[in-house]
């Protein structure tokens, strides 16, 4: 892989890709579009996520109220309450403000570690792939340690050793998700490792690095991607999940996880307002996995 | 067969000393000294160092670990801070419950996935696959927690119809083989059970309409077999693989039942866990976590094995 790199040969390399390139990725890139857009489910979530994404961020200016104001006179009010259309929680701050409040965290958090782990899982998934050898053993046998615990289990034991907080919750989810990247990412290398273009560009003198670069990540960012879209919808649920637990974020921060959690002893007083927060958290994962399946139906990625 | 059988149980046993380092790394990554872990805060300074030389803290890291190893093998995994009892006391009877609870979800989210998977696979393309893959996609991106509120709403607050809380009557948190205990299990497990049934459902919709497309089926066809003759065949073929996602369930379900644990207050692993976590009694989130982990390693190994030997496709040396 540390083979000595002949400039012109990597730049006739790069000015072939560099032509190359434009013509077939936007060939491909259309065609994934094409067949989104045909798709009425992935549009129609597309569009649902769209919406929440906008209600979100503009929040403070949709909000009728504020997130963190209560009051003792009009706590636990029903759905239809004048001026209160989702009523209130159990310290009379309105439904409608905190789910739009709450919408925030619970994006961030449902989103940031699988970031962080698509950015840390591939890393290290590709090196394994490419590199092979003692390389390869070391990182796959360290991610099968992890594989050992059920998802839930290890993100609960490492929240719960640590503490709750936003970091740590955050510390936890990537640390379940990156040996799942890391698989995918190592097996998907794997594949295009041994492909004819990469041993002509290993021929023409390409360095490791160039080769993967250039040649390989093109190739494997696709369906990692498509795995980590999916991975959304998991990450939203276990860190609501460990919201309610009283393990993510704390008191009086809207979060949908928390607000299921503190609303839960309110479930024989208004039992539709208690449910609201867990219907929005449901929505959004169910959203977020139709949205990845249509990717992956128009990537055409397979498994 | 034998060798690989062989070499399946010995490559476990590293996997399972990873598993156990991970869980005593556990109480070295909570913030504080871990002697905190063992000791009540107010203990006296004498009774602590005392303490510390006990149990080797004032050790290496790695020394400690092989202490730790050694107790937690022959089933000491310390005491709780918050009972003082031993942990591994009540972890016994909460992972009898868990496992209850754990091993009736995962049935019944097998055989509905099993119907569901085999309708859609059968059918492909047809109304009844969209009902079923929309179901399985609902079934593994609902908050289960959610849906256990959602059915305490309806069954219980609303309708009456079912307890909303506990294992049995009056709090017991002894299983029983009768009609109040069956009531009380009924709305965890229909809970529990959507995420395998997804699973499931997607699996042997998978499984069943790659079988149907093989040649076999063609000439099972062409040589004029009735519809359940064909359906046994199907069966044979899709069953070691859905028997492998099975067992698997029942592992993921016996470590992620926590949340709906907590929701119906059944006195299971995932209820002694959310106490633990609540008043930070690390020996006891050590040891659940450490049994449920091991738990898990034993299964995966186990369905590794069974599969193995009931298909004769799988030849591994």
């Amino acid at each position: 892989m540390s083979t000595a790199t002949t400039p012109t040969a990597a730049e006739a390399e790069l000015a072939v890709q560099a032509r190359q390139a434009p013509v077939r990725s936007q060939g491909y890139w259309a065609g994934v579009f094409k067949r989104v857009r045909r798709d009425p489910v992935t549009i129609a979530c597309a569009a649902i996520l769209l919406l929440m994404l906008l209600a979100i961020v503009f929040a403070p200016l949709l909000a009728p109220h504020e997130p963190y104001q209560g009051s003792m006179i009009r706590r636990l009010r029903g759905i239809g309450t004048p001026n209160y259309p989702l009523g209130t929680d159990e310290l009379g701050r309105d439904i409608v403000t905190r789910l739009l409040y709450g919408g925030r965290l619970s994006w961030f958090m449902g989103i940031v570690p699988v970031v962080l782990a698509f950015v840390i899982g591939t890393t290290l998934g590709v090196t394994a792939g490419f590199m092979g050898g003692k390389v390869n053993m070391a990182i796959m046998r360290t991610t099968d340690i992890f594989y050992a615990f059920p998802s839930v289990l290890l993100a609960v034991a490492i929240s719960g050793a640590l503490g709750a907080g936003i970091f740590n919750a955050i510390l936890s989810l990537t640390l379940v998700f990156v040996p799942q990247i890391i698989r995918v990412a190592e097996s998907v290398t794997q594949g295009v490792r041994n492909l004819d273009f990469v041993d002509a560009a290993r021929a023409s003198g390409a360095s490791g690095f160039t080769i993967v670069r250039v040649h390989v990540l093109g190739n494997v960012l696709g369906p990692i991607f498509v795995y980590a879209t999916g991975l959304i919808s998991v990450c939203m649920i276990l860190s609501s999940g460990l919201s309610f637990l009283g393990l993510g974020t704390k008191p009086p921060e809207p979060e949908w996880g928390l607000m299921l959690n503190t609303l839960r002893t309110a479930i024989y007083v208004q039992p539709w307002v208690a449910v609201l927060p867990g219907a929005c958290i449901f929505v959004t994962s169910i959203c977020f996995n139709l949205l990845s399946d249509g990717l992956r139906q128009a990537m055409d990625v397979k498994g | 067969m034998i060798l690989y059988l062989l070499r399946r149980i010995v490559y476990a046993i590293p996997i399972a000393l990873a598993v156990g380092f991970v869980c005593f790394m556990l109480v070295q990554i909570a913030p504080g000294d871990p002697i905190n872990a063992i000791v009540p805060p107010d203990a006296p300074a004498d009774v602590v160092e005392q303490v510390r030389k006990d149990y080797g803290l004032d050790k290496p890291l790695p020394v400690q670990f092989g202490l730790w190893l050694s107790k937690v093998v022959v089933g000491d995994l310390g005491r709780s801070l918050a009972t003082g009892r031993p942990v591994w006391a009540d972890l016994r009877t909460a992972i009898g419950n868990t496992l209850m609870l754990a091993f009736a979800a995962s049935t019944l989210g097998f055989i509905l996935g099993c119907i569901l998977g085999g309708l859609a696979g059968t059918f492909r393309g047809s109304a009844i696959d969209r009902g079923a893959v929309g179901i399985a996609v609902a079934g593994v991106s609902v908050p289960h927690y959610w849906l256990g509120m959602v059915l305490v709403v309806i069954f219980s607050v609303q309708l009456n119809w079912l307890p909303a809380m506990g294992a049995g009557p009056g709090g017991s948190s002894d299983w029983g083989w009768d009609w109040d205990h069956i009531q009380h299990l009924v709305l965890p497990t229909i809970t529990l059970s959507v995420i395998p049934m997804g699973i499931v459902t997607r699996t042997v919709r998978g499984i069943v309409a790659e079988i149907m497309n093989q040649e076999f089926i063609t000439a099972l066809r062409g040589k004029g077999m009735t519809r359940s003759g064909i359906f046994y065949h199907v069966v044979k073929n899709a069953a070691p693989n859905a028997l492998a996602i099975m067992g698997l369930q029942l592992g993921y379900l016996m470590g992620g039942s926590i949340l709906v644990e907590t929701v119906f207050s059944w006195p299971g692993t995932g209820l002694l866990l959310n106490s633990a976590i609540f008043q930070r009694d690390l020996p006891v989130l050590q040891g659940t976590i450490l049994v449920l982990a091991m738990f898990f390693v034993a299964l995966n190994l186990l369905v590794d094995l069974i599969q193995t030997a009931l298909d004769p496709r799988i030849k591994r040396a």
